[in-house]
This record gives structure tokens, C-alpha cells and sequence, in this order.
């Protein structure tokens, strides 16, 4: 036999193909690695293995050994050591990979088991697809392709069961579509911690439910919508308002916290109809928080600034950018700069180069609240760390501007320019906002946008392309997923505009532009391009920043520093 | 050549006139000196008797007791849980029961040899929902036992002590199947574990080491103890020893429970001269050997048998020992020794939706081809009783059968599909002609349907 090329990894054959895979890797996995599709409806890579929908049957077997000796026995037809193959089919989820395992997935037998498990999962279901919402994503409708019979040989009743239950506020149970695979019962106890479902009756006739007085509603509880196999759980928000295939899926970043949770985003003709997370193993693995699904809904809202106004007439961004200018240029030596913990990397880098050229002082808005433990951080900026590395902040913000607030009153600040953050909110009285002139760039309308005297309405998170760093230290890409909104301009381009108004010289007023400088002028990202940057992040050297007192504390794949670890 | 005698060993006092269930009975009768005995033994060397005697568990797999006993994980530090499976609830089958309503504590007596023999110190009786009745007799004789000083801390004056509790089922018969047994007692659902990594020897009740037993087997531990390994293997036949009770319910003139040496007695002589032969008129049929999920065999078949020194045999179904392995080379098995007797006035089809019925009913519904499965085969049988058969549905009925079999978590799977698989097998013609002969007139005596 071929030797473990390393300590850890065992040699598994998968249909006659070799490969080395670490000890336990199961055989779906396995025979992944190998371009095999074993298909499954019950196991999940980040749940419990239970084994349950019986369709990842697989042959299994193992080189033969002398009982007595333990010498291997071989095959003088083959010269190889004799494989014993189980004749029982096993389930491949729960088939782990040991030294010499054999797996077969392409014999009559486990086609014939595949077939029959396919056939059993229908006949009971409603077959409803033509008004089902998981149509097009739906694992039953995928493998039927593969497994299906084409024609029914059940002429009995189907069982009935309940269509519409409200499992809580945002999922919706049809239990007849249900496969009874457990996956959302094994999610509410092992990720979620919150064990609410459960079957009731048996056979079946089992249905899901929540347990008697309960419901779900915990802040996860749209990830069973994701991993349900079938059409059984919906999201009320999502649910008939659109078919997946005509849907563009754009990969993006959560803002909701410094986790930064890797999603998709599924938008059609410019609009968004909903956000799903997507599989990064080193930061949210295949879960995102419900609260981060519903952040597109701002895209759309009433209050979105769609038009630059210079002293509250609209204007042209041109003339705008020239009135700022104008304005800081009078207020020289006493212009502050209010950056933001939600720009991306790109928008802070250039941030500073208009605080650098304004010589003004350039500060955060830090937001916090109490984290989950999962992947609600308490961070609420995406991106402070963002901040640090580009040299816009050198300390971590506070919640309030009071050094700010401070300054307006003995007179030190007679402007300020905002990118996103409302001062009000930030701890500016009317009287101090109305003391000083305003620069806004932003997305919705606030107190600071009504006090401004330019406003530039910019684009959100889905709009835009860009980078984002979270609490590892983990650089993410997100992109654009629709257009803004007629009148809106892209943050970079006002910000470098404005930049270059007041002196900075020449500075990148786009995407590609700001990464050619970046690499040269940011020394943690020296070597990172934009275009190359993997789906699933870049880390970045944290030890920079190694002594700051983060806010943080344990998430799923966060371990908050030492308090001692100090330089 | 007349029947063989019963050879009534754990059913000794069982109907015994003047025989009570009450501690004083049984210890008038010779009752715990087995566990005085064993406690001055040495644990591995009961444990070595057993292996000794090739015990084979006689809930229905009929798997050796020794080596489940070795198999068990004895150096994790975990304790070690015996689990006694009193959940006897394969249609057919009634003799757990009569020890425990009759003879309470010969069992608690091989509870506590068994216990003591692998370190347990706490078992759990397991007692079928629907013999509230046993349990309370069980309760009663646990409490008897300890008063004595036979169950509890320091047994007999011993530093060993082990506690019995008794938990009742909900009334399932997949708490029958040793892992969803385990899960109900941890107060789950009854949903059978997968193996691996879930056997109970290693991972059993809370992740403990666990030995289930049936009740009649722990019973035999007692004789065992009583007559040694070598002695035990003298009784029966080779790799069958020991006694096993038969149930003969159905249509012969006597039914009821008899205890036999294992392989002594054929099937003929059991139900022609032990039973009485069939009702006046009628001709047996056929017969399920060993509790309903075991295949049925019909009179008149025939069957072909490998002989150690190569040669054949052949045996027609009355020649058939009531062993383990004899009756699993005809292709069934000795089961739970539930022996369900069908005349002629029996239709197979109205038979098999009855058992259908049940195997439908009782499944947990956690995996996919049982649950789906079961059902189907039960909406089929159903539908050809009740409303239209069609001829081609005994040839579905078998392929349902065989998308079950071997695909399913635990052995429910052929539970349910073995009656069926070899119904059709064996009476294919009459699902064939069923939908011709079912409005025909039944023959006197027949049952109404359901």
C-alpha cells in the first residue's frame, strides 16, 4: 500500500481513485476531494452526524489482513492486498476515513439504494414545486434529476399534514414538504443553543414542531431556512416574492458587526430580495445572524439621501465639491474630520489623505453592544481595524465626539467633514452642529445631513465594491451587487475630489486606482491585491496593533488577546 | 416416535400450583443461592461460564451473551450500565412477561449475578408500556430484594452493591431495538442509534459503557452459575444450548408457552403432537417461526441443507429443529421464539396486511426507507383488502420490500420487510389471483377482517 504521505492523513480509495485526506474525514468528503458526488439530504458539514435520509449509501471496504498474523492477505489476480467489502451498504456521512479505506459509490447496488431512498422521499411529498419557493435550490428536485423514477408507482393517498405553521416570526413550516432530515432541530441545539423543535408522532406521520409554549426566534433562526434540503421551511420575508433563478448572487460582507460574516447577496434588475450567508470555515462557517439579513431593506428606504445639495438647494457635485472646498479652505487650522468604523478600507484611505491634506484630526464613532458569542460581535463597526491599518485612527474611537464637542465650543473647529457618521447622534448638541459648517457625505437622511451645508448622498455597502477588515484581522472583499440610486455618487469619487480640492495632490478617485496606491503606501497590505484577494479573506499582521483594547469578546471564531499580551 | 419432554428450566415453577411471586416463595424454592454463589466467585470467572456455555441472547438475535459481555469497554473509567430489555413486544411472543409476573425474581436474581460479573452498579429494567401490570410486580419484588439485602448497597454483607430501577415504556415497540431503548431511557425519543460509533458496549446509556440483555437470557445466567458452563452446553445442541421457551399462538388446538431443550424438538412435533395439530377440518398453512418479523414458511416447502462433511439433507418445514441456526439456513429465524401458526382458512394477503399494519404503526420514522417504506407496504395491503387489488401489487409489494432491507439505521428495517418479501415469495400466486378471489366466499371459520 501507498505510505500516509503525512503523520495525519490516511490514503483512501474512492471508485478506484486515490487520495490522501485527514484521518476522519468522512467519505462524502473524501470522495469530494476526488470530484465524486455522494448525495446527501440529512448531514451537514458544520452539524452533527445522524444518519437519517440513508442516501449517502456507499460500499465500504478494507484491506484484508490475516486474523491470526495480521499480515495482509493478497490478491494474486491484482498483486494488490485483498479488499473485504462489507455487502451492507454504509452510510458514507458517517463512513470515516481510516488507513486503506475503500469506497465504491458506482455500482448497481448503490444506485439501486439511491433510487429507492429518492423514490421513498416523494411519495409522500407534495410535489408542489410549481408554487414552492425552494423550487430551483431544492436538493429533492436536484437528485430526483439524478435518481428520480420519471413516473410514480404510488397510487395511494398521500399523508396530510400542515401546510402553513409559523414556527416564529420569520420561518414558515410546510411539514408536508418536509423530509424529516433534522437539520434544523440539530441547528436550534448545537449552533443556535436554542432547542425549540422537535417531532412529534411517528413513522410517517412525524411532524416537525415547536415544543408546547415555544418558538423560533432566536437571532439565527433563518439558517434553517438555508439548510433545509426541501421547501419546508420558508422565510416570511422572502417567501413568494421571487424565483431563485432569476436571481444574480453577489458576494458581499455582513456590517452589521466586526465579524464580518461572508454573504451573498441575491438581487434582481437592481433590486435586492434577500442576503444568505456563505461558507467561510475560518469566520462564519455556513451562518450568518437574521439581523444581517435584513440590512439591504436601507437600499430602498424612504429616507435615502438621492440628491447633493449645497445649503440645502440641489446642486451639482461639481459646484458642490467646489463649495466644500471652499468652506474648509476658509475654516484652515480648524477643520475636523469625522470618519467612519462602516467605510471600507478604500473610503478611509482616502479619508485620510483629505484629513492628511486639511491637516485636521481625523476620528471614528465607535459602536458597541453586547455580543452573541456567535457572530453578533460587540463591535457594530465592520471595519475599525480597517481604520488602523490605512492610518486613519491610531486609538480606538469612543462612542461620543466629546473631545469634539469640546473644541466646537472654545472655538478650535469651525468645520467639520463627516463620511457617514451623524454628529447628533455622536453627541453634538443643534447648538454645537449649528456652530460649525458641515461636510456630509451619507447614505440616509439624519440631523447631520439636515444641518449641512453640503451633502453628498452616497452609495451603502451594496452598491459599492471594496474591502473590509474584521476583528481578525481578516481582509474581505465585498462587491457590487446593484446600482445606487440616481443622484447618489460613489464615496471614493467625492472623497477623492474633495481631497484633491484642498491640496492632496493627485488622488485615485476609483476602486483600482486606490489599490495601485495602497500597496505602495500601506505596508500591511504590501503585498495584497484586490483583484487577487481570496473569497475567503487575507490575514493580515495584527501585531501592530497587538496592545489595543479591542471590545470584543469570544466569537465563534474569535478569541479576543490576552489582556496581558502587551508590547 | 412420541415429542420430546419440555425441559422446564426457567419456566420450572412457572403455573406451579401454590407457587408464588413473593421473595418467600422463591427463597423457600432455592431463591439467591446462585448470587451467593457468584458473589464468592471471581467476576471474570462468571463472566468465562457464560462464555462457556454459548448462551445466545434470546431476544431475537440470538447473539452470543459471552462475547457481548467482552465486548464491553471495561477501561474507560465510565461505569458500566446493564440494561435489561423487558420491552417484549414482537407480535407472537409472550414469555418475559410470564417470568415477570410469575417469577419476578429469578430474574432480579440474574440481574444482580450479571451485575456483579461486569461491575455494574446500577441496571435498569426496561419494561414494555403495556405491561403495567409486571411492572408493578417487578417494583414490588425490588423492594422485597432489598428489604432482603439481594439488591442495593453491600449485597449480603459484600462491599459490591448495585441498585435496579424499573422504567416503564410509553407503549413503542422500537424501544425493543437496544439503541432506541437506550435513547428512550435517557428520555428521548426512541430513535435508534447509528452503529458505528454507537454501540452500546462502548457509547452506550449516557455515553457509558452499556450491556442490554433480554430478560429470559439474564434469567439463564442464573443456571449457568448454578450448573457451570460445560454442564449448560450438554443441554440443546451444539452452538444452540441451553432451553429456549416456545409461543405457539394461532391456529392449533392447544397453544401456549413451552420450554424445550434448543434443537430438540422439530417444528412438526411441536404443533402436531406438543400442540395438538391443526383445528378439526383444517391443514396448517404456514408458519413464522420466530415472532412476526421473521420470514414465514409454508407447508410443504422444502429445503436443502449443507451438511458438515459436505453431504445434503433435505428438510420439509416439520423437520426443522427449533434452533438459531437451522431455522437461518432455511432462510427465516428462531427469532424471539414467537411461533405464529396460519391455516388454510387463512388468506395471505389479509394475513400480511395485518402485519403490515402493525410494522407501519410502529416505526420510529427516522430514516427514510423505513419510514416511507413501512407505510407504503401498509397503504398497499390496506388498499387490496379494502378497496381495489390489482395483480401486479405483489411484485410492488416485494420491490418496496427490497428498497428497505439492509438500507435502515437499525433492524426495524427488516423487520418490516422480511413478512412481506417472503409472503410474495412464497404466495405470489395468491396476491396474484387476489383480486379475483377476495369476494369469493371465506371458508367457515374464517376470521373477519379488520
Amino acid at each position: 500500500m501507498i505510505a500516509p504521505p503525512k503523520p495525519d492523513l490516511v490514503t483512501v480509495n474512492v471508485d478506484g481513485k486515490e487520495i490522501a485526506v485527514p484521518k476522519g474525514t468522512n467519505a462524502i468528503e473524501a470522495a469530494r476531494l476526488v470530484g465524486v458526488d455522494v448525495p446527501y439530504y440529512c448531514y451537514h458539514p458544520k452539524l452533527s452526524v445522524v444518519g437519517n435520509c440513508r442516501m449517502c449509501l456507499i460500499e465500504m471496504g478494507m484491506p484484508a489482513v490475516d486474523p491470526a498474523t495480521k499480515a495482509p492477505i493478497m490478491d494474486p489476480a491484482t498483486g494488490k492486498q485483498k479488499i473485504n467489502w462489507i455487502p451492507r451498504p454504509q452510510i458514507g456521512c458517517a463512513t470515516n476515513a481510516s488507513p486503506g479505506l475503500h469506497i465504491r459509490t458506482n455500482t448497481p447496488q448503490i444506485k439501486d439504494c439511491r433510487e429507492g431512498v429518492m423514490e421513498f422521499l416523494l411519495v409522500n411529498h407534495p410535489l408542489d414545486c410549481p408554487i414552492c419557493d425552494q423550487a430551483g435550490e431544492c436538493k429533492l428536485q436536484e437528485q430526483s434529476i439524478g435518481y428520480g423514477r420519471g413516473y410514480s408507482r404510488y397510487i395511494e393517498q398521500k399523508n396530510v399534514k400542515p401546510k402553513r405553521t409559523q414556527l416564529g416570526p420569520r420561518v414558515m413550516l410546510d411539514d408536508e414538504r418536509c423530509i424529516l432530515c433534522s437539520r434544523c432541530i440539530r441547528f436550534s441545539k448545537e449552533i443556535a443553543k436554542d432547542d425549540v423543535l422537535g417531532f412529534i408522532d411517528r413513522g410517517s406521520y412525524s411532524t416537525l414542531t415547536c415544543y408546547p409554549g415555544k418558538q423560533l426566534a432566536n437571532n439565527y433562526s433563518l439558517n434553517t431556512v438555508d439548510i433545509c434540503p426541501v421547501g419546508a421551511l420558508t422565510s416570511t420575508d422572502f417567501r413568494f416574492k421571487m424565483r431563485v433563478w432569476f436571481l444574480k448572487q453577489t458576494n458581499s460582507i455582513d456590517t452589521e458587526t466586526s465579524v464580518g460574516a461572508n454573504t451573498v447577496v441575491w438581487s434582481r434588475e437592481g433590486v435586492i430580495y434577500r442576503i444568505t450567508p456563505r461558507r467561510n470555515d475560518e469566520v462564519n462557517d455556513t451562518w450568518m445572524a437574521d439581523s444581517g439579513r435584513e440590512l439591504f431593506k436601507a437600499v430602498r428606504a424612504a429616507d435615502r439621501l438621492a440628491a447633493v445639495k449645497v445649503d440645502g438647494a440641489d446642486s451639482s457635485l461639481e459646484l458642490a465639491v467646489k463649495a466644500a472646498a471652499d468652506l474648509l479652505k476658509a475654516a484652515a487650522g480648524a477643520v475636523a474630520v469625522v470618519g467612519s468604523g462602516r467605510s471600507s478600507v478604500e473610503e478611509q484611505f482616502l479619508t485620510a489623505k483629505l484629513a492628511a491634506a486639511l491637516k485636521a484630526p481625523a476620528q471614528l464613532v465607535s459602536r458597541t453592544g453586547e455580543g452573541d458569542k456567535l457572530l453578533v460581535s460587540a463591535d457594530r463597526n465592520p471595519n475599525v481595524r480597517g481604520a488602523l491599518v490605512t492610518g486613519l485612527i491610531a486609538k480606538l474611537p469612543a462612542a461620543k465626539l466629546a473631545d469634539l464637542a469640546a473644541a466646537i465650543d472654545a472655538g478650535k473647529v469651525k468645520a467639520v467633514v463627516s463620511v457617514d457618521e451623524d454628529l447628533a447622534a455622536a453627541g453634538l448638541s443643534a447648538a454645537q452642529l449649528a456652530k460649525v459648517a458641515v461636510v456630509y457625505l451619507g447614505t440616509h437622511a439624519n440631523a447631520t445631513s439636515a444641518a449641512a451645508k453640503v451633502v453628498f448622498p452616497t452609495l451603502t455597502v451594496f452598491e459599492k465594491s471594496g474591502t473590509f477588515v474584521n476583528q481578525q484581522f481578516r481582509i474581505q472583499k465585498f462587491l457590487k451587487a446593484v446600482p445606487g440610486p440616481t443622484g447618489a455618487a460613489d464615496d471614493l469619487a467625492v472623497l477623492s475630489r474633495l481631497a484633491g480640492a484642498v491640496g492632496a495632490g493627485p488622488v485615485p478617485a476609483d476602486l483600482g486606482g486606490v489599490w495601485t496606491v495602497l500597496a505602495n503606501e500601506v505596508a500591511a497590505l504590501k503585498t495584497v491585491t484586490f483583484a487577487n484577494l481570496p473569497e475567503t479573506g487575507l490575514l493580515l499582521d495584527a501585531t501592530p496593533f497587538a496592545g489595543l483594547p479591542f471590545v470584543e469578546g469570544e466569537t465563534l471564531h474569535y478569541k479576543p488577546a490576552a489582556p496581558a499580551a502587551t508590547a | 416416535m412420541p415429542a420430546p419432554q419440555q425441559r422446564r428450566i426457567i419456566f420450572r415453577h412457572i403455573d406451579e400450583p401454590g407457587y408464588t411471586n413473593d421473595l418467600a416463595c422463591y427463597v423457600k424454592h432455592g431463591g439467591y443461592e446462585m448470587l451467593k454463589k457468584a458473589l464468592a466467585m471471581q467476576p471474570a470467572a462468571i463472566i468465562d461460564e457464560v462464555k462457556k456455555s454459548g448462551l445466545r441472547g434470546r431476544g431475537g438475535a440470538g447473539f452470543p451473551c459471552g462475547v457481548k459481555w467482552g465486548l464491553v469497554d471495561r477501561k474507560s473509567g465510565k461505569p458500566i450500565y446493564l440494561v435489561v430489555n423487558a420491552d417484549e413486544s414482537e407480535p407472537g411472543t409472550f414469555k418475559d412477561r410470564y417470568i415477570m409476573h410469575q417469577d419476578p425474581h429469578q430474574l432480579i436474581e440474574g440481574i444482580m449475578i450479571s451485575a456483579w460479573a461486569n461491575n455494574v452498579k446500577q441496571a435498569y429494567i426496561y419494561i414494555r408500556g403495556e405491561m403495567p401490570h409486571g411492572a408493578r410486580i417487578l417494583e414490588k419484588a425490588i423492594a422485597e430484594a432489598r428489604a432482603a439485602n439481594f439488591v442495593g448497597p453491600n449485597i449480603l454483607g459484600s462491599a459490591y452493591g448495585c441498585e435496579i430501577y424499573v422504567h416503564r415504556g410509553a407503549g413503542a415497540y422500537i424501544c425493543g431495538e437496544e439503541t432506541g431503548l437506550i435513547e428512550s431511557l435517557e428520555g428521548k425519543r426512541p430513535y435508534p442509534r447509528i452503529k458505528p460509533p454507537y454501540f452500546p458496549a462502548v457509547l452506550g446509556l449516557y455515553q457509558c459503557p452499556t450491556i442490554v440483555n433480554n430478560v429470559e437470557t439474564l434469567c439463564h445466567v442464573k443456571h449457568i452459575v448454578e450448573m457451570g458452563g460445560d454442564a449448560y452446553t450438554k443441554i440443546g445442541t451444539p452452538n444452540n444450548t441451553g432451553t429456549r421457551i416456545l409461543c405457539v399462538s394461532g391456529h392449533v388446538k392447544n397453544p401456549g408457552y413451552f420450554e424445550y431443550e434448543v434443537g430438540k424438538i422439530t417444528m412438526g412435533e411441536l404443533l402436531n403432537e406438543v400442540c395438538g395439530g391443526p383445528l378439526p377440518g383444517r391443514k396448517f398453512k404456514a408458519v413464522i417461526p420466530g415472532g412476526s418479523s421473521a420470514k414465514i414458511l409454508k407447508f410443504g416447502e422444502t429445503f436443502t441443507l449443507k451438511n458438515k462433511d459436505g453431504s445434503t439433507r433435505t428438510l420439509t418445514v416439520e423437520d426443522i429443529p427449533m434452533d438459531f441456526d437451522t431455522l437461518a439456513a432455511c432462510g427465516t429465524m428462531g427469532g424471539s421464539g414467537g411461533v405464529i401458526v396460519m391455516d388454510d382458512s387463512v388468506n395471505m394477503v389479509e394475513a400480511l396486511a395485518n402485519i403490515n399494519a402493525f410494522y407501519a404503526h410502529e416505526s420510529c420514522g427516522q430514516c427514510t426507507p423505513c419510514r416511507e417504506g413501512s407505510l407504503w407496504m401498509k397503504k398497499i395491503t390496506t388498499r387490496m383488502v379494502h378497496e381495489k387489488a390489482r395483480s401486479e401489487d405483489g411484485a410492488l409489494l416485494k420491490s418496496v420490500a427490497d428498497q428497505i432491507a439492509g438500507r435502515t439505521i437499525c433492524a426495524f428495517g427488516e423487520a418490516c420487510s422480511w413478512p412481506t418479501q417472503s409472503f410474495v415469495a412464497k404466495f405470489g400466486d395468491e396476491f396474484k389471483a387476489y383480486p379475483e378471489t377476495k369476494n369469493a366466499p371465506k371458508p367457515a371459520g374464517a376470521l373477519d377482517l379488520v
